[in-house]
């Protein structure tokens, strides 16, 4: 007993001295089952350097006549193994030996941890197998490990598959015929998980599994119905044999058992047992648990997709159950299969809206009201007779709550807008609902009224009012939070179209400084938010507007050298900032006041007007300095921009942490830095991109034709016009196949003054990899258009 | 991973109250998440009829076999792949050997007196999860060569093997 309190305790070695040497005097002591115990408990308390000193009596152990003594010295090498590998697998000759033995559990341990210690040496392990599977396993537990030994050797043995059987195949198949059950089941189980396995492999498998099914365990059963539940998934002919078997499983006390079997015969059903099967479904629903009904629901959804004909007695079936008491799950996996088999299956779409409809007539769930009434929105109109389903959602309006009465108002739009005949008795519905009680209600009647009944395309007012929203919800949140209320208004094209996947904590903080190596700085954490908030933190830059765009940081350092600098382009209407994050990576030094001195006389169109200075620069926390140029307004200006990092320098003392009083002034060469055209670009991407060409409409189109010239291959030259223009390629556009001769790339973006543009390539590559372009741009501004064209043309 | 492994073995009274538990698996960190899962587990299985056969059920993607007797409810929890053949030969062990040890009166009362019987076969059945014997003969043999040392004095047993030596020295000199 003491043996059982010392082990829950579990004290580590080096605490419990006294324990761990009596402990060690049991091992050796005369009576079997304290030295069994005390292996066990030594075991679980000790750690590498106590094993050594015991080792040698758990080699002795294993081997010892006792079979208790044995396995309590295997099973405590199995635990060992995770912490002391190397140790335990000293010990492969002894237990080696140990799989030789008569004991029956002995040989079960000692081939566990045999096969543990030389689990990665492949060879090893099939020399293993095959000498078990010829000679004699005594316990049946020892049997089902051998079986699952042989399998993964199977698994891994590639696929040998032509040449007749597998090797252990036969092996397996005996097993089928032992005296345990256990090992029956395994080898059965075995082979159904094989790979690639055959219905001729798979038929004894299968018949024994089919005799179990009508054992009076209910254990039995229950194996066998899951495994030919899993085997039916993949061979459904297979298992059609067992059918009869299991439609008697139907009524199992267990319900377990009696789903399993239901769903089986769902995949295993042809069309002509469907209907029977759905009779005895109907009765046995009442009894099973919600959890369960979900599953055969499911169940019933591939069937009826696997035989569309049938669907009318499947959508019946499920419009029955609905109709049923039922958990709000379980509801919300009737309506879902209800939905998709309305989608694929189309002669289903009149009846199964039908169903939908008197459902929603009784439906205590808010949440699938409002799915259905939106999915009747979309399916409703493009039926043949609309106007039936305009009683059951008007109903809605009258009957339900606030949510369900918004939602049928916007159904009801949906219809007018979509169906020019039923517009006018839609019309006659929506002027009533002005009356309701409610402000979500009244809102949403009087916008479809008024944009409905104005003049103006129809398609434009379709896609304003039934358009999806192409913008992520957490970047206009975020967008309106950042909002101030001003005299312009929001401007929702100005919220980004990418999810920029952020850990939360980085955009708190724009001024705090990230810890990290020396090296290059990690870049302060940036969206454009965190960007917009630190620049109008400084009050020089306060009064520069809204920022357009910030490049990615470029290096103007190389790796490994004494200051790391990169720079970010903060890019307004009328001015350009520059931000140089800074890195001391010497720790005996302090900078102090430290600038940028900027030379821009190859920038003509720039004239510096403010700089802020970073005060002080310890080593290891990056810190930012900023340099700010003007430039007239709305022209993208481009330049070359030189940089010299100035400061005062003063030494530190490593020890103390503290710096001298003096410092002295020195400067630090960076490389330059130029602002291109592509600076003046927001990536911006459009999900349609054909719907937003034929919008732009060809009042602004330019198109020209260019010769890039030789270039290594066709991506190469797709990617560098991409990367000139800084546009966002769409819908995959910028994946060139490989070996083509032509390439079709779509770009879309924002240029400076919130412009939106769009640009079709055409590349072509000639003979001696000459590629030659067609540039088609497209915008709202024909100046823009023809600054592309010029971008291209002097890049 | 092929080595066939037990998440745990519970015994619980017939009103889900831990009689003797054992885990061998982190799936359940605390005592709170343990008591937790022995809750939800003995509803769901309240129902069912266990008492002639063993009994299983998916439960928690684990499976559980269980059987009931008297007012105790026996169960042993693998793994969803596990094979159910070998959990139900532990179950069978676990209950035969109680039986065995409790002397044929299995119930909650003999079993809470003989608590240390119950822990003590629970040790020699699984250690870490891995089965070390699953004949119930075997098991009891070890749990009883454990508790009595044939050649230690009264006063080195525990309190019920001494109100047992004693019972027994009892009875023999009321015999005589």
């Amino acid at each position: 007993m003491v043996y059982v309190i010392i082990k829950e305790l579990s004290p580590s070695a080096d605490e419990v001295i006294i324990v761990t040497s009596s402990l060690m005097k049991d091992m050796t002591s005369k009576t079997d089952m304290y030295r069994a115990n005390a292996i066990r408990v030594l075991c679980q308390i000790t750690d590498g350097t106590l094993l050594t000193q015991i080792e040698r009596y758990l080699k002795q152990a294993i081997v010892d006549k006792n079979p208790v003594v044995a396995s309590a010295a295997l099973v405590s090498g199995i635990h060992l193994l995770q912490t002391n590998p190397e140790i335990v697998k000293r010990w492969s000759n002894e237990v080696q030996e140990a799989v030789q033995s008569r004991a029956a559990l002995v040989q079960f341990h000692a081939l566990a941890l045999l096969h543990q210690i030389r689990q990665n040496d492949r060879l090893a392990v099939n020399k293993l197998v095959s000498s078990l599977t010829r000679g004699s396993v005594r316990s049946p537990l020892a049997q089902c490990l051998l079986i699952r030994y042989t399998s993964q050797v199977i698994r891994e043995s590639a696929s040998n598959t032509q040449t007749g059987d597998r090797p252990f195949y036969d092996f397996l198949e005996g097993c089928l015929r032992h005296k345990a059950e256990m090992v029956i089941f395994e080898a059965a189980r075995a082979i159904t998980e094989l790979n690639g396995v055959t219905s001729r492999e798979l038929t004894p498998a299968i018949t024994v599994l089919q005799l179990f099914l009508s054992s009076t365990k209910p254990v039995l059963r229950f194996a066998a119905v899951r495994t030919l539940n899993k085997v039916a998934m993949t061979h459904p002919i297979a298992v059609t044999n067992c059918n009869i078997d299991m439609e008697s499983l139907i009524s199992d006390q267990n319900r377990s058992i009696a789903t399993l079997a239901i769903t089986t015969l769902l995949k295993t059903g042809n069309e002509s047992s469907v209907d029977r099967l759905m009779k005895q479904i109907t009765t046995f629903m009442s009894d099973i648990a919600d959890e369960f009904k979900i599953v055969v629901i499911e169940a019933i959804r591939s069937l009826c997709l696997k035989f569309p004909l049938k669907h009318r007695s499947l959508m019946n079936f499920l419009s029955n159950i609905l109709r049923e008491e039922g958990g709000f799950e379980y509801k919300k996996a009737i309506v879902d299969s209800i939905v998709i088999l309305i989608r694929d299956i189309p002669e289903a779409k009149e009846s199964g809206l039908l169903h939908l409809c008197e459902f929603i007539e009784d439906c205590e769930f808010t949440y699938l009201s409002t799915q259905i009434l939106h999915f009747l929105g979309i399916e409703g109109p493009k039926t043949s007779d609309p106007s039936k389903y305009i009683r059951y959602i008007y109903n809605r309006v009258h009957l339900e709550n606030a949510t369900v009465r918004a939602g049928a108002v916007s159904t009801l739009a949906k219809f007018g807008a979509m169906v020019d005949s039923l517009k006018p008795r839609i019309f006659v519905l929506l002027r009533r609902c002005l009356f309701d009680t409610d402000d979500e209600v009244r809102d949403r009647a009087t916008l479809y009224l008024n944009t409905l009944g104005a003049d103006g395309t129809v398609e434009d007012m379709k896609e304003f009012l039934f358009g999806s929203l192409d913008i992520p919800l957490v970047n206009l949140e975020r967008s309106l939070k950042n909002y101030e209320p001003s005299e312009e208004s929001f401007d929702i094209n100005s919220v980004p179209k990418e999810v920029k996947i952020q850990p939360l904590a980085e955009k708190k903080a724009p001024g705090k400084k990230p810890t990290g190596l020396g090296g290059p700085p990690p870049n302060p954490p940036s969206t454009i938010d965190a960007y917009e908030k630190l620049l109008s933190s400084i009050p020089e830059f306060a009064n520069f507007g809204k920022l357009f765009k910030s490049s990615a940081p470029v290096e103007l350092t190389e790796a490994e050298t004494e200051y790391a600098v990169n720079v970010v382009k903060h890019i307004f209407d009328g001015h350009v900032v520059f931000q140089y994050n800074c890195t001391n990576t010497i720790p005996e030094q302090l900078l102090e006041n430290v600038t940028v001195i900027v030379d821009a006389s190859e920038a003509e169109e720039f004239a510096e007007v403010a700089s802020k200075p970073l005060r002080s620069l310890p080593y290891d926390s990056p810190g930012q300095t900023f340099v700010a140029f003007e430039k007239p307004e709305g022209v993208p200006a481009v330049g070359k921009f030189s940089n010299m990092l100035r400061f005062i320098v003063k030494e530190v003392d490593p020890s103390t942490g503290e710096a001298e009083d003096d410092g002295v002034e020195d400067e630090y060469q960076l490389e330059e830095l130029e602002v291109v055209a592509a600076d003046y670009m927001l990536k911006v991407g459009v999900s349609n991109f054909r719907n937003a060409w034929e919008s732009m409409g060809p009042d602004c189109e330019r198109v020209d034709e260019y010769d890039l010239g030789p270039r290594e291959n066709l991506a190469e030259a797709v990617n560098a016009v991409i990367n000139l223009l800084g546009m966002q390629p769409c819908e995959g556009t910028e994946v060139v196949p490989s070996n083509s001769r032509s390439h079709t790339c779509l770009l879309s973006g924002v240029y400076i003054g919130n412009v939106k543009v769009l640009v079709r390539l055409q590349f072509g590559i000639d003979g001696p990899k000459d590629v030659a372009m067609k540039l088609a741009v497209r915008s709202e501004d024909e100046a823009v258009s023809d600054a592309i064209h010029e971008i291209v043309a002097s890049g | 991973e092929s080595c066939p492994s037990i998440k745990n073995i519970l015994l619980l009274d017939s009103e889900g109250n831990r009689v003797a538990v054992k885990y061998y698996s982190d799936e359940w960190p605390n005592n709170s998440v343990k008591e937790a899962f022995e809750k939800s587990l003995f509803t769901k299985t309240q129902k069912t009829n266990a008492r002639t056969e063993a009994e299983i059920a998916m439960f928690e993607s684990h499976i559980i076999v269980y059987k009931f007797v008297q007012d105790l409810h026996f169960f042993v929890t693998g793994a969803e792949n596990e094979n159910e053949l070998i959990l139900v030969t532990v179950l069978q062990g676990f209950f035969d050997a109680v039986g065995l040890l409790l002397r044929g009166t299995v119930d909650k009362k003999e079993a809470l007196e003989n608590l240390d019987l119950i822990l003590l076969c629970l040790d020699e059945i699984v250690d870490g999860g891995i089965i070390l014997e699953t004949d119930a003969n075997v098991i009891a043999g070890k749990v009883a060569s454990h508790s009595i040392d044939a050649a230690a004095p009264l006063s080195e047993q525990t309190i019920s093997q001494a109100l047992a030596t004693a019972r027994e020295h009892l009875s023999r000199s009321l015999l005589k």
